[in-house]
């Protein structure tokens, strides 16, 4: 049968991983692609890369270590951070990722989902949506936590799969950060409501807090960063303790 | 020489890159006259059904395909290239495929999500098939498709997977072979798989 997955994310500024990464056995910890090779020996399903370069012209950059990264590594790994256009879609995926996660733009331009969907096919094309709780909703928020937008998120997850969305990245703005445990509450509204696959992100501190998120919280993925970087949890503890939960992992 | 088809769907480096490690000669090409001389052929590809076929078609790569798979060039289609070797496919019916394999491609129905995306296993049904040698049965391999074969001739199924039911997920008929998972994303049993067609 087809198996959650645990995936990785690294935070990328101007091609350098961020965050203090905490590997004692890497020369140089700000190499992604080092980073990625570590994560893929210990059985990550997926990598996710987040490009937080804030300056246009070192861009490049982000591309260049794509191509690295794909030179290196045999599993499917995501990028997304800044992406404006169907051009910086077809750069990234020709620079040899899977899939790219549009966030801000595919909230100001709906559309765009629905042409890359159309040109790259929607396996390739993550929708991700950053989420608040206001009094009973979920509210979505853009530029990186920045912005309040009108949406709420469930309406939001509904519409980009109808749009040719194929997955969906949905992260707690509330929990990211607590290693307190994933929003539950929100990540089950959304996966009940969509019949693509749900990544849930933010607040990833415990075992048990996978275990959760991807039973009762309907999850097909969880995702975290810190928690994998500082070594609080390997990938391989997690994937182990869920299996002994009867959870279907790789392992 | 073994040639990888580049027909404009999607990005062939990492198919390119995982086959370098077994052989030298592997060129990605989008000429008909390479496609001509090729000794092996890999079929890859994502996206959409009925725009694979309108590329292949444009390029004129459509029919020397056909001529050389039909001549006995082995061929191994992966994901929408293994979908293409069929007769049609639900996603565009008014769309012909190569029609190598006969039988059709169809949406995952039932109570999944679409699309799989993710690690499934691969259950070995025919244990002679040449690229699956060494790989143990139930093995994880990487998935990312909202649609499956279904051969007309069932002999063919060489390996199954199970999502909502259980579908073709690697076909072997003569010369011609195709793996619905991504074996160039699929870490160690990928790359033996691949690794096996390329020595064949």
């Amino acid at each position: 049968m087809l198996t959650k997955r645990i995936i990785p994310c690294l935070d990328v500024l101007d091609g350098r991983v961020v965050k203090g990464v905490k590997f004692l056995n890497l020369l140089d910890a700000g190499d992604p692609v080092a980073v990625a090779k570590i994560y893929e020996a210990e059985c990550a399903d997926e990598l996710v890369f987040l490009d937080i370069t804030a300056s246009f012209q070192k861009r490049k950059i982000l591309l260049e270590v794509v191509r690295k990264t794909a030179q290196a590594i045999f599993m499917p790994f995501t990028v997304g951070g800044g992406i404006r256009n169907i051009d910086d879609i077809r750069d990234i995926l020709n620079a040899g990722a899977d899939k790219v996660s549009i966030n801000t733009a595919a909230i100001e331009n709906p559309q765009l989902i629905q042409s890359a969907s159309k040109r790259f096919g929607a396996q390739c094309i993550v929708v991700a949506i950053d989420a608040r709780r206001e009094g009973k909703l979920f509210r979505v928020f853009s530029h990186g936590g920045r912005k309040r937008c009108k949406l709420d998120a469930i309406s939001w997850a509904k519409k980009a799969q109808k749009l040719g969305a194929g997955e969906i990245l949905l992260t707690s703005m509330d929990a990211d950060g607590t290693q307190e445990g994933f929003d539950i509450q929100l990540t089950k509204a959304v996966s009940s409501n969509v019949n693509i696959p749900v990544i849930a992100s933010g607040g990833a501190g415990k075992l048990k807090d996978f275990a959760e998120v991807l039973t009762k919280g309907g999850a097909d993925a969880a995702l975290a960063a810190s928690l994998f970087h500082f070594r609080t949890l390997s990938i391989s503890q997690v994937k182990k303790y869920l299996k002994s939960k009867r959870i279907a992992v790789r392992v | 020489m073994i040639l990888i088809v580049d027909y404009m769907m999607g990005n062939l480096r990492s198919v390119q890159k995982a086959c370098l490690l077994t052989r030298k000669d592997c060129k990605v090409s989008a000429s008909w006259r390479e496609i001509e001389k090729a000794k092996k052929i890999i079929l890859p590809g994502v996206g959409a059904f009925a725009d694979a076929v309108k590329e292949l078609k444009r390029l004129k790569i459509f029919d020397v395909l056909k001529d050389k798979l039909n001549s006995g060039t082995p061929i191994l289609g992966v994901c929408l290239g293994m979908q293409l070797l069929f007769s049609s496919s639900e996603e565009a019916p008014a769309a012909k495929g190569l029609d190598i394999i006969k039988g059709k491609v169809k949406l995952f129905t039932g109570k999944v999500k679409v699309p799989q995306i993710g690690w499934n296993q691969l259950g070995i049904k025919d244990k002679n098939c040449p690229i699956l040698k060494g790989v143990k049965n139930n093995s994880f391999v990487y998935f990312c498709h909202s649609y499956y074969c279904a051969p007309m001739d069932k002999s063919i199924i060489a390996g199954q997977t199970d999502y909502g039911a259980k579908y073709a997920s690697v076909i072997w008929q003569d010369n011609i072979f195709g793996v619905q998972f991504h074996p160039e994303k699929s870490q160690a049993n990928g790359l033996k798989i691949l690794k096996n067609f390329l020595l064949l």
